[in-house]
């Protein structure tokens, strides 16, 4: 098949491809490495030299460690809760005949394509504002006291900003996934007498499964690095600042390469426990 | 799906849908409603839905007070300019890929997601660093040169499943009339292949439309697309309404638009076709 000729020229082909991913991937990294192993800091000093682990140390055991980890971790859980639940949900009900389906679809999908500094400012004062926001309207008009959403409750209501971003997405995968469901398997189990509920459980969420698997993996990936939801909303006040965020402040707020530095390998480690998952499976579907 | 529905279900069905769907929507089409309402009315409380009197004064306003011109001109420049760089830097890996494979290709493929989950926050500070050496930051070329190594996985990774589907046997059968490779890639595989480039440049282009960190981070005044003029639109609170959402809708609408006809590309792109 392939020839002797056609290989080099599928080398040279693949090269520039190649070797920019590699300078992208490992010119900013050795980088990072190098700085996590220094005292750096450009405003105050400069390089201050080599000091082995202290970077890693220090970084863990700062009083914003384990908040930002606990941030991070109920920030992921929500979203992916609110988005596979809902998602699931969405998903089977806009595979029901109906009519209007296709419009349907698309309002569902369009908070997808919203840019997250517009979502992130329009809900943070069109909607969440305590005295102007349309929920105070709303709270007001049921003789509820308002509330301050971004400072009273950051959490819910960063994990509802992002959520609203990434149902669209879960949707929209699971949709794809609930459309192969072989149909005359579901007719027959509906035959056979299986509930709702059980041909729910045995049948579509053992379907839907690897779906789900994948939508939380590459959810995780994107949520573990958000950034302009919070930089907009809150600015990491308030409990919201995340692992991203924190190493964000390290390295450019407060300039301190070293220990930003060692937190980006934590984040980068993070990032890559995640990462083996998810391409285990892509890998398999290659084949 | 030959089932049989009442029609009573499938009215049910379809209310409930299209409550949901107005619901998850709703954000948006507030944010454009209020985008035609005078500063009083955007606030109004109760607030009002859809009596009121329609302006577009806000439109003009934003586009006269904060040279809305440039910040749009880089957003184009920027996504259009990555994606096409990106696409002129892969379809040639993805072709070799898809019909040349060798032992090494699947790990390539990879490899080359994997540079995709490098958090960027991880390497903020060498790419901040090296921007600066360069001259490059605030610079409309240094950022479109980091969201094309940014979307390249993505792009090589559709092309790639693009490719793949364009069967072999073609390709065999110019190369048996004596087609050379340049003949073989401009008469046989690239009419094949345009629908699938075509739908990667659309989802590519709207992924770095909407790229908000690097965007963020390594801009200022001058080469800042319109992720970071939103950001910086620091309007007081509840005075601007109208205004941010004027500036937001003209920021979203292109991408509602064209995000629309690439459905299922999201799905293919961002799934790396581990989803069917």
């Amino acid at each position: 098949m392939a020839t002797k000729a056609s290989r080099s020229a599928a080398r040279v082909m693949m090269a520039p491809a190649v070797v920019l991913l590699l300078g992208w991937m490992l010119v900013p990294l050795i980088m990072t490495l190098w700085f996590s192993f220094r005292t750096y800091l450009p405003l105050r000093g400069g390089d201050q030299g080599w000091t082995g682990f202290d970077n890693y140390v220090r970084f863990v055991t700062s009083s914003s460690f384990w908040p930002a980890i606990s941030t991070t971790l109920v920030l992921l859980i929500g979203v992916l809760t609110i988005t596979i639940v809902f998602g699931i949900l969405l998903a089977i009900l806009l595979d029901q005949p109906m009519w209007g389906q296709g419009v349907v679809r698309i309002l569902v999908i369009a908070p997808f394509f919203v840019m997250p500094t517009v979502s992130a400012l329009v809900w943070k004062n069109i909607f969440m504002d305590p005295t102007n926001g349309l929920l105070a309207h709303l709270w007001r008009f049921f003789g509820a006291e308002s509330v301050s959403w971004l400072s009273d409750a950051p959490m819910v209501s960063l994990i509802m900003i992002v959520s609203w971003q990434w149902l669209p997405f879960a949707t929209l995968i699971l949709l794809t996934a609930i459309q192969s469901l072989d149909g005359e398997q579901m007719e027959a189990a509906e035959m056979d007498g299986a509930s709702v509920l059980s041909r729910f459980f045995y049948i579509a969420l053992p379907h839907l499964s690897r779906a789900i698997t994948i939508v939380i993996l590459i959810q995780t990936i994107f949520l573990l690095a958000i950034f302009a939801e919070i930089f907009v909303t809150t600015g990491g006040a308030f409990g919201t600042r995340t692992l991203s965020y924190l190493i964000f402040q390290r390295v450019l707020e407060s300039q301190n390469i070293g220990l930003g530095s060692a937190g980006g390998v934590y984040a980068i480690i993070l990032a890559n426990i995640v990462a083996i998952f998810l391409m285990r499976i892509v890998g398999k579907n290659l084949d | 799906m030959a089932r049989a529905v009442t029609n009573q279900r499938k009215m049910i069905n379809t209310g409930a849908a299209w409550i949901i769907g107005l619901l998850i929507f709703f954000p948006i089409l507030w944010t454009i409603l209020t985008s035609f309402k005078s500063e009083a009315q955007a606030i109004a409380d109760p607030p009002i839905f859809l009596f009121f009197d329609w302006t577009t004064e806000n439109y003009s306003t934003v586009m006269e007070r904060s040279n809305y011109g440039r910040f749009l001109w880089n957003s184009i420049f920027i996504a259009g300019g990555s994606t096409i760089l990106g696409i002129i830097i892969a379809v040639p890996a993805a072709w070799s890929m898809a019909f040349v494979p060798s032992k090494r290709t699947k790990d390539i493929l990879l490899w080359m997601l994997s540079t995709k989950m490098l958090p960027a926050v991880g390497v903020l500070y060498p790419i901040y660093l090296l921007f600066i050496q360069f001259g490059l930051l605030d610079n409309v070329y240094g950022l479109t040169f980091v969201l094309m190594l940014i979307n390249l996985p993505i792009i090589v990774w559709m092309l790639y499943t693009y490719f793949r589907e364009i069967p072999g046997e073609i390709l065999e059968a110019a190369r048996m009339d004596g087609a050379t490779l340049r003949d073989e890639i401009l008469y046989v595989l690239t009419p094949m292949a345009i629908p699938g480039i075509a739908s990667t440049l659309l989802l590519n282009f709207i992924l770095a439309w909407n790229e908000a960190f690097w965007t963020l981070n390594l801009t200022a005044a001058k080469a800042a697309p319109l992720t970071a003029f939103i950001a910086s639109y620091s309007s007081p609170e509840g005075l601007f309404y109208a205004k941010l959402s004027a500036a937001s809708t003209m920021a979203i609408a292109p991408i509602l638009i064209l995000g629309w006809f690439s459905q299922k590309q999201l799905v293919r792109g961002l799934t790396f076709g581990a989803v069917k």
